[in-house]
């Protein structure tokens, strides 16, 4: 096995252990501040799956977007409800066993498509610096979602506003 | 010249060379060997340059002190050796005494992961920044965007901290802090944007190398009107993302105590202490590279270059401590969100048109 | 190389614990957290197939990752506006307790 081959083995599972690791922490704990950082934990290992799939601009995305701003804005919902997180009884509601049993059957179909499909892999790429193909993609294949998007962005930016005004 | 401008990418050499042969003498599979030289090579590169921070970390802490005496027209630490260049030892030995106190109902993972949370990243940016010719730890295509990313991960342990002391006025100068940050982190990103358009790519080396038009002077802060309107943004803002004077009402003690590390002692305080010492190098040192010109520069060896330079900048800010009076809490966002965006904004029109008009004819004559 | 199955099974789990999280929790706040880990499920999804799959047409190279941050931008934006609303209904209901906002039940 050479040195490539076991990095990225190594790589892919501290990654996918710390993703997991922090999904569980974020649905399992009834302090909303743990699980925020649960969140946050699950995030940075999203980002490093991405690191390992080559996609590098998408997993610096993911940091700057996902942990520098999603997960700030997050914590401050959390401060600013905060009557609820000193209460007692467990953070489930009244169906969550229903809710666990959807989850682990869809979890069984999903790993069966995943396991016993045939995908098409074909070769692997030469990667070569990709950001300028993706800058240049976004302005001439894909402008039109690019435009929807921002359009998109400034009705979330003036409706957050409006709601949460006082 | 040769020799003093490429000495430490020799030695790296000379050292990954005797491994080499060291290992040679084991017979292994050269799969194996190559995998333990780099690792032993990368580990050596990571403790030279974690030891290089923390020395240029005491270093700061010294000027810092003596620079404000000056300016104060008194003296400063004179006594712990001569001109006082033992007194940052002398503090880190009374911080590591110091009893660790944890406040009753605080959440104690929490408190005690903030310092490590808030202090990390900024370590993390220092791999991919070039310190000299060929002397990169890491050559990221995206090494631009890594550093701003890994920086916006320091906001949540200041609100870590601010959470986790149990502390009202840890709380409030918790949550001021990260607004701050957040804030800020927009003009900051605007104005790397200029500097991505100017050099055509994200990575710290290409935009360094793209500096070395006109004799090592070919600086982005002399690309007028867009260079100097850039820079002086990006160092207000940067200044801002550490916390420091005039933007320290977070932690400014005549405020709110000490805001997030209130309830911090010992070692935790330390590493909040020394956290902002490392952001505000960071920060000077992606300034250099980005505005300055980096390593370029003649006749002096490359390092040499790019410590003077990172030196004048944090002189510039420690010069801005010492004689500005700081922002009230409203002033500080009004500022951020309606003076700095709108000038970074138009800015960035301004850069695109540089671009496309001025810069082809500049670097037809020669500059740039 | 990791085969891609193993990419498509961590995703797959990844969007099993966010779904749970986001059916089984009372407080508003931890059901948005289930939906932020089901979009970064998705996300780890399309890149894994940009990685390993190419497509047909050359001028969709890059759509997995292209898809992908179109995205990263939509949670954004959503998870602004969800929790917008959530402190809007605490300031009026006083509770983010899904179980108490209940006026539109039969």
């Amino acid at each position: 096995m050479t040195t490539d081959l076991f990095l990225s083995n190594v790589g892919f599972f501290v990654m996918g252990l710390m993703a997991l690791a922090g999904a569980l922490i974020a649905v399992s704990q009834q302090n909303l501040l743990r699980a925020a950082l649960g969140l946050i934990l699950a995030f940075l290992g999203v980002a490093g799956i991405y690191f390992m799939l080559e996609a590098e601009f998408v997993g610096v995305v993911q940091i700057l977007i996902y942990v520098g701003a999603i997960s700030v804005l997050i914590l401050f919902a959390v401060m600013l409800t905060r009557g609820l997180m000193r209460g007692a009884g467990s953070g489930h509601n009244s169906q969550w066993i229903g809710a666990a049993f959807v989850s682990l059957l869809l979890f069984l179909i999903l790993s069966a498509v995943a396991l016993f499909a045939h995908w098409n892999v074909t070769a692997t790429k030469v990667t070569t610096d990709l950001v300028p193909k993706i800058g240049v993609d976004l302005l001439t294949t894909y402008l039109l979602p690019f435009e929807a998007i921002s359009l998109l962005l400034l009705a979330a930016l003036v409706g957050a506003i409006v709601i949460a005004r006082e | 010249m040769d020799i003093l401008n490429n000495l430490f990418p020799n030695l790296y050499d000379w050292l990954a060379g005797a491994l080499h042969a060291l290992l040679a003498g084991l017979n292994l599979v050269k799969d194996a060997e190559n995998a333990i030289v780099a690792t032993i090579m990368a580990l050596v590169v990571v403790v030279v340059l974690l030891l290089w921070l923390v020395l240029m970390v005491l270093a700061m802490i010294w000027f810092e002190r003596k620079t404000a005496a000056r300016v104060q027209d008194r003296v400063g630490p004179n006594r712990v050796g001569p001109w006082g260049l033992l007194q940052p030892i002398a503090d880190t030995i009374k911080m590591l005494i110091k009893e660790d106190i944890i406040p009753t109902n605080a959440d104690r993972l929490v408190h005690t992961l903030a310092p490590i949370v808030t202090a990390a990243p900024a370590v993390l940016a220092f791999a991919v920044i070039p310190w000299g010719k060929g002397m990169f730890p890491v050559d990221l295509n995206i090494g631009l965007l890594w550093i701003v990313a890994i920086g916006s991960i320091g906001t949540i342990g200041i609100f870590m901290a601010g959470y986790g002391s149990n502390n009202k006025f840890s709380l409030l100068g918790g949550m001021r802090a990260v607004a701050q940050m957040v804030s800020y982190e927009v003009p900051q990103v605007l104005t790397i944007v200029v500097i991505a358009l100017l050099a055509g790519s994200l990575s710290l080396n290409k935009i360094v190398d793209a500096q070395g038009g006109m004799g090592g002077f070919g600086w982005y802060i002399l690309a007028f009107p867009v260079g100097p309107i850039a820079f002086v943004i990006y160092y207000i803002s940067a200044l801002a993302e550490v916390n420091r004077t005039p933007f320290d009402l977070p932690e400014g003690e005549s405020e709110i105590v000490a805001g997030h590390h209130t309830e911090y002692s010992g070692l935790k305080w330390g590493m909040f202490y020394v956290g902002e010492y490392f952001n505000f190098f960071l920060v000077c040192c992606v300034a250099v590279t980005l505005f300055l010109g980096g390593w370029q520069g003649p006749i002096l060896p490359p390092y040499v270059w790019f410590i003077v330079k990172v030196y004048a900048l944090v002189l510039l800010g420690m010069w801005i401590r010492m004689t500005w009076p700081r922002f009230r809490v409203d002033h500080l966002m009004a500022f951020a969100w309606k003076v700095l965006v709108p000038i970074a904004l138009v800015n960035i029109i301004l850069a695109s048109l540089f671009v496309t008009y001025a810069l082809p004819a500049l670097k037809q004559m020669g500059l740039f | 190389m990791v085969p891609l199955s193993f990419y498509l099974l961590l995703a797959a789990a990844l969007f099993c614990i966010g779904l749970f999280g986001a059916l089984g929790r009372r407080n508003a706040i931890a059901i948005l957290i289930g939906i932020e880990l089901m979009l970064n499920a998705v996300n780890i999804n399309l890149v894994a197939f940009w990685r390993y799959i190419v497509p047909a047409n050359p001028q969709m190279a890059l759509a997995g990752q292209i898809f992908a941050l179109f995205v990263i931008t939509l949670a954004a934006a959503e998870a602004a506006i969800g929790l917008a609303l959530v402190i809007a209904i605490y300031r009026s209901r006083d509770t983010v307790n899904v179980e108490d906002v209940n006026l539109m039940k039969w």
